[in-house]
């Protein structure tokens, strides 16, 4: 039986090496197939890496307090902070207190809406972020011009503003920025700074924001309370131990007896959370498009199934001819499983090739479009690959084997 | 003990209406024997052929090879035997195209589970019917004569008990023709049994008995009385 495998492969690999344009178009399905399986796992992994990196830029050490109460399924919904009113900025401000809270470092209220700015006759329209003045303590952030609002302005409901980069350049193009006086949503506001560059994190687009003080920003939408609120912990290893403090705090400010958190107005999120639940996301986005590409496996396996319907036809005489001295029906079935099976492979390794070459690629143009794109291939993913691909060529090749092994030896001796 | 005991044989095909191929044909071969089958198209020399080989089975009647009842095998096994105990020569040489003459030849030991040195074994055969020259050849890169001869090794190397030569001169030139009868006389000689099909007179009377087949049935089983051997030079026409 070995001998017999061996001259298989053997004869596979001449007969593909003789018909080189009609082996490649028979390859052609599951070299897409398997390449793009390839791209679509790496891609997935680069893209998953970006956001986790840019997760952990801002700090594994953040927590979030939202308002409203529901499970991981609701979080997002709440997250606009707008319908739920049960946080305010006084608890923003007590959450501060060094004697409740030891580790914390920073806390930042915010209050997001859409806001139109005005400036000569030029007007932009953008998302209106009321903060605190601890705001870049939390988040991070360089100030290109000028200066950030501090407390005493923050607490005197004074109309300042810091634009983000897009912001400034849609709205004052050239034209300095310092000193100058903007409407927003029809209030008169100074311009005191402009944030250097930061691109989007995380699916928020930091230069394509209007920073105001938070109370102003109350003031202006009339409302008395907070979206949410992130405080800065001075160590990971401190997270866990301050939520539980957070929530401490907030219970008592809101007159909550339960300590079981059954009955929270509030939901505490720590950015490791956040990582899972990303990771979880984009793992089975990855998983399901690497399904969908898949399937033009089963095209791939079709294409090879028919080729093998041909090759079984073509070569009827040569099958009676192997029977005549002396192969049984298992060796033609093998025979010609073994050849499905090689060409299958072969289209397999070209498609993981050509795959990490495009994923290659792929980095490449990311990193020339500034993004800190990693190159990964897994080694799973190819082993998956040629698993699979040899896995096509047994199912797909089994029936045409089957039907030459079957062929009566006098009748395929005689085929013309 | 004979090789090929034969009794009663029949073999019908049915394709709507029922056909006789054979009919209740008898005889026996000797081990070492050199026979011709003979008769015209459709007489059922084929038939019978295609039985003896093991490739066919009767519809009925006894076939006894080396002791052995055929019609009891299992195709598994009826492979097997094939492999071991029988050569194939054909008219039309069927030899694989885009394979060298060597691999053509060891083609019968890969299904063999013998534990031998194939390549060795192909060529020591190949030598002796005078292809030492051509070991690495394709096939398409031989003469009509050279390949029957690559047929004839292939047939050998299993160290078959008899060879079947279907119309082995059919294709063949004259002077090729004669080098093959030659090389089966030499065979016969050294030992082999032979079994030749032919619907010539000429290449029948190499052989040294001539069973006749006519509409399915046996009509005669002779030996040769003036039986020609072929010598290097002869013209077969």
């Amino acid at each position: 039986m070995f001998r017999a495998i061996i001259q298989s492969i053997k004869i596979a690999s001449t007969s593909l090496l003789s018909n080189k344009l009609q082996s490649l178009l028979t390859m052609l399905g599951i070299i897409i197939g398997v390449a793009s399986v390839v791209v679509i796992m790496s891609i997935g992994s680069g893209a998953q890496s970006l956001i986790l990196s840019e997760i952990k830029n801002l700090g594994t050490n953040l927590i979030a307090v939202i308002p409203g109460y529901g499970d991981d399924d609701d979080a997002f919904a709440s997250l606009g902070g707008f319908a739920v009113t049960t946080l305010t900025y006084d608890d923003a401000v007590a959450l501060r207190n060094k004697r409740d809270v030891p580790n914390v470092v920073a806390v930042a209220a915010y209050s997001k809406g859409f806001g139109t700015a005005e400036w000569k006759s030029e007007t932009y329209s953008t998302s209106l972020t009321g903060t605190t003045a601890s705001h870049l303590e939390v988040m991070g952030g360089d100030l290109k011009e000028g200066r950030f609002f501090n407390a005493e302005e923050e607490k005197r409901f004074s109309r300042v503003a810091v634009l983000g980069s897009d912001v400034r350049d849609e709205l004052l193009g050239q034209s300095d920025a310092l000193g100058q006086k903007i409407k927003i949503n029809d209030y008169t506001f100074d311009i005191i700074g402009v944030m250097e560059e930061r691109g989007v994190v995380v699916m928020e687009d930091f230069d394509d924001q209007i920073f105001i003080p938070i109370k102003t920003a109350q003031r202006m939408s009339g409302v008395n309370y907070v979206g949410f609120i992130r405080i800065k912990v001075d160590s990971e290893e401190r997270v866990f131990d301050t939520e539980e403090d957070i929530k401490m705090v907030l219970r008592e400010r809101h007159n909550i007896k339960d300590q079981s958190g059954g009955n929270d107005d509030f939901m505490v999120k720590n950015i490791a959370e956040a990582l899972a639940m990303i990771t979880e996301i984009t793992n089975s986005l990855r998983y399901f498009l690497a399904i969908m590409a898949g399937m033009s496996l089963i095209v791939g396996g079709i294409g090879i199934m028919n080729i093998m319907f041909i090759s079984v036809t073509e070569r009827t005489r040569e099958v009676g001819l192997r029977k005549a001295l002396g192969a049984n029906n298992l060796h033609i079935l093998g025979q010609f499983l073994v050849e499905a099976i090689f060409v299958t492979v072969i289209g397999g390794i070209i498609g993981i090739i050509l795959g990490v070459i495009i994923s290659f690629i792929i980095s490449v143009g990311a990193h020339l479009l500034g993004y800190d794109w990693d190159f990964i291939i897994s080694f799973g993913s190819i082993i998956l690959a040629l698993f699979v691909s040899s896995g096509v060529g047994l199912f797909f090749g089994f029936y045409p084997a089957h039907k030459a092994s079957k062929l009566n030896p006098i009748k395929a001796l005689r085929y013309e | 003990m004979s090789l090929i005991e034969v009794k009663n044989l029949k073999r019908t095909f049915e394709d709507g209406v029922k056909t006789y191929a054979l009919r209740d044909t008898s005889f026996t071969i000797e081990k070492g024997e050199f026979l011709a089958i003979m008769g015209p198209s459709g007489s059922g020399k084929s038939t019978l052929m295609h039985i003896l080989g093991m490739l066919d089975r009767a519809s009925g009647g006894k076939f006894i090879f080396d002791g052995k009842d055929v019609s009891k095998l299992d195709d598994n096994e009826l492979a097997t035997l094939r492999n071991k105990e029988i050569g194939f020569v054909f008219q039309s040489f069927n030899l694989l195209q885009r394979t060298t003459v060597l691999d053509n030849v060891i083609l019968p030991l890969i299904y063999s589970e013998d534990k031998i040195d194939v390549r060795k074994r192909a060529t020591e055969v190949l030598k002796s019917v005078g292809l030492e020259h051509r070991l690495d050849h394709y096939t398409n890169q031989i003469s009509g004569g050279e390949k029957q001869r690559v047929a004839i090794a292939r047939a050998l190397v299993n160290k078959a008990s008899v060879i079947f030569a279907d119309e082995p001169t059919g294709n063949l030139d004259s002077k090729s023709g004669a080098q093959i009868m030659k090389i089966l006389q030499e065979l016969n000689d050294q030992g082999n049994t032979i079994i030749l099909v032919t619907h010539e007179t000429y290449t029948a009377e190499c052989a040294e008995r001539i069973l006749s087949l006519k509409d399915g049935e046996l009509v005669s089983d002779k030996k040769v009385t003036s039986r020609r051997r072929v010598n290097k030079d002869d013209i077969i026409k």
